[in-house]
């Protein structure tokens, strides 16, 4: 488990992040959500250690972030793996050198099973004819899977994923999302994504951490997101006209429970 | 507190400037450059780090080697043997004396070639092409977040990125500036062979004449304290980009330029150490 406890941050005296306090489970995908410039990728980089927050602290599994040492910190590290926005990948490594570089750096395997254990997640991402290939000469969803089959090389407890989906096609991104969940119940991993996209949120989103400028405004999950009051959520919830349309289906068709409920009573 | 300066816009409204002393902006200026230097430090502590990987290190070397190192031969080759030409019927031209040897043209040649061209000259031609390339492909790594994928496994991202790549052009540099210098005096000798400017025997002879060895042992150490420079100032401005592919670009800009001039001052100072 992750924790944030009242976590701020400032960038040249103004302040993005507000007193923020999270918990993100172990075998859940943990959404952090919020329009563009909300502070949910600061929030992550603080929580991965990229950035440093001026106050507040980060808990992985009860170690503190900040107290940990160069070697500590180094261990931590090698349980992290991260799926960038823009996939991240080492433009002068093939497929396969993507995913065995992790392997190469860190790992005690053999060269074997260095391979084996990378043609395993290069597989386990549905990409088996892709290993010679550069990464300029593959899709932008074939780069996720990519970095995600990087991500998982070293069998990692958190996985972070910074917007997954963005760039990607409807259905592209639900094969990302439905990987991304996959994997985070198949291997027991704390994985936490950071998205704008709703489908994600009703698909994967087993725990949801709303940001609002800097503040946490809501926490939830995919079944009650329609139902909350924050109005600054349902902002951002019903900003299309088709979720619109779903909020003013699903009042209706609340409204009409209600009336036979009470002509039921009342007969 | 700047004091305000009233003015009348050639829209007829009044505006106000802030009047900001020249001494201030000299100040500012001093104190970003103490800043950015104080930076640069910080990055090569950094850098310079036993490596997590000997054998990828290595690799990675031989790979830098071949990419700062030995694709420039061909630039040193041609720049080179043009320069070498030119220094030979600028020289024949211009002793014209006949208190002059004749043979001087091709010694003067040797001592140009050897005390300036192929150390700063070709250091300067080195920052732009090698500068500017470490400085893109860092600044694009950084704005594609690869260094913080690195950073993120845990690696020591600017160890594993930079040290290959000064190491590597450090140890191939005296390869080009010995290459530059006998490709230099081979430009001269086709001006010897090829017109009638000056024999080939007085060249020969000019450039063997007076020979003292420790100028290219100079020539040398110069050319490795400019490629150290040339490697850490443009990695320094790509590591540090922020922003996107046009930021990328400001960045390699500033790599050249600065390595420039830096090289230009420590050429100074290197010749005031090692020439007296």
């Amino acid at each position: 488990m992750i924790e944030a406890r009242n976590v701020s941050k400032w960038f040249d005296g103004q302040r993005v992040l507000f007193d923020i306090s999270a918990k993100f489970d172990t075998g859940k995908t943990n959404l952090i959500i919020g329009q563009s410039g909300s502070g949910k990728t600061v929030f992550m980089k603080c929580l991965i250690g990229l950035l440093t927050p001026e106050e507040g602290e980060i808990l992985y599994d009860g170690r503190r972030f900040r107290s940990l040492d160069a070697a500590q910190k180094r261990q931590l590290r090698s349980e992290i793996g991260m799926l960038f926005q823009g996939s991240a990948l080492f433009d002068n490594e093939t497929v396969l050198g993507n995913v065995m570089f992790p392997l190469k750096m860190f790992s005690p395997l053999s060269h074997q099973e260095q391979l084996e254990r990378a043609h395993f997640c290069i597989k386990r991402v549905g990409l088996e004819n892709a290993d010679s290939k550069y990464p300029s000469e593959i899709s932008g969803g074939m780069q996720k899977r990519v970095a995600i089959a990087r991500a998982i090389a070293l069998n990692p407890k958190y996985l972070f994923c910074d917007e997954p989906n963005s760039g990607l096609d409807p259905r592209t991104s639900i094969l990302i999302d439905e990987l991304l969940s996959d994997i985070t119940h198949e291997y027991n991993i704390t994985t936490i994504i950071n998205t704008h996209d709703m489908n994600s949120v009703l698909g994967i989103g087993e725990h949801i951490i709303f940001i609002n400028k800097g503040h946490c405004d809501w926490i939830g999950n995919d079944h009650n997101i329609f139902r909350s009051k924050s109005e600054s959520l349902n902002d951002f919830v019903f900003a299309s006209k088709l979720f619109r349309e779903v909020k003013t289906f699903l009042e209706k068709e609340y409204e009409s429970e209600v009336n036979e409920e009470n002509q039921i009573r009342g007969k | 507190m700047p004091s305000r300066l009233k003015r009348q816009h050639k829209t007829g409204c009044e505006v106000y400037h802030d009047r900001i002393s020249l001494t201030n902006r000299f100040a500012d200026m001093i104190v970003s450059s103490i800043k950015s230097f104080g930076r640069y430090c910080m990055f090569l502590t950094q850098v310079f780090r036993v490596p997590e990987k000997w054998k990828e290190f290595f690799k990675q070397l031989i790979f830098e080697i071949n990419k700062l190192g030995v694709d420039s031969i061909p630039l040193v080759i041609i720049i080179s043997i043009f320069i070498g030409a030119v220094i030979c019927i600028q020289m024949t031209i211009n002793i014209v004396s006949p208190m002059i040897p004749s043979y001087s043209t091709g010694l003067a040649t040797r001592e140009i070639l050897i005390l300036e061209f192929s150390c700063t000259m070709m250091s300067l031609i080195l920052a732009g092409k090698v500068g500017s390339n470490i400085a893109s492909e860092i600044g694009t790594m950084r704005v594609t977040e690869q260094i913080d994928a690195l950073d993120i496994m845990g690696l020591n991202s600017a160890n594993f990125i930079v040290m290959p790549k000064v190491v590597g052009f450090v140890l191939f540099v005296p390869v080009l500036c010995v290459l530059s210098m006998f490709m230099g005096l081979l430009g001269g000798a086709f001006i010897a062979q090829f017109t009638d400017m000056i024999s080939m025997e007085n060249y020969v002879y000019g450039i063997q004449s007076f020979f003292n060895e420790w100028y290219i042992w100079y020539a040398l150490i110069k050319t490795l304290v400019f490629a150290f420079i040339i490697t850490t100032v443009a990695a320094y401005y790509g590591y540090y980009v922020k922003g996107g592919a046009l930021e990328v670009g400001q960045a390699s800009t500033k790599a050249v330029v600065s390595s420039s001039i830096i090289i230009l001052l420590a050429d100074v100072i290197l010749t005031k150490l090692l020439l007296q």
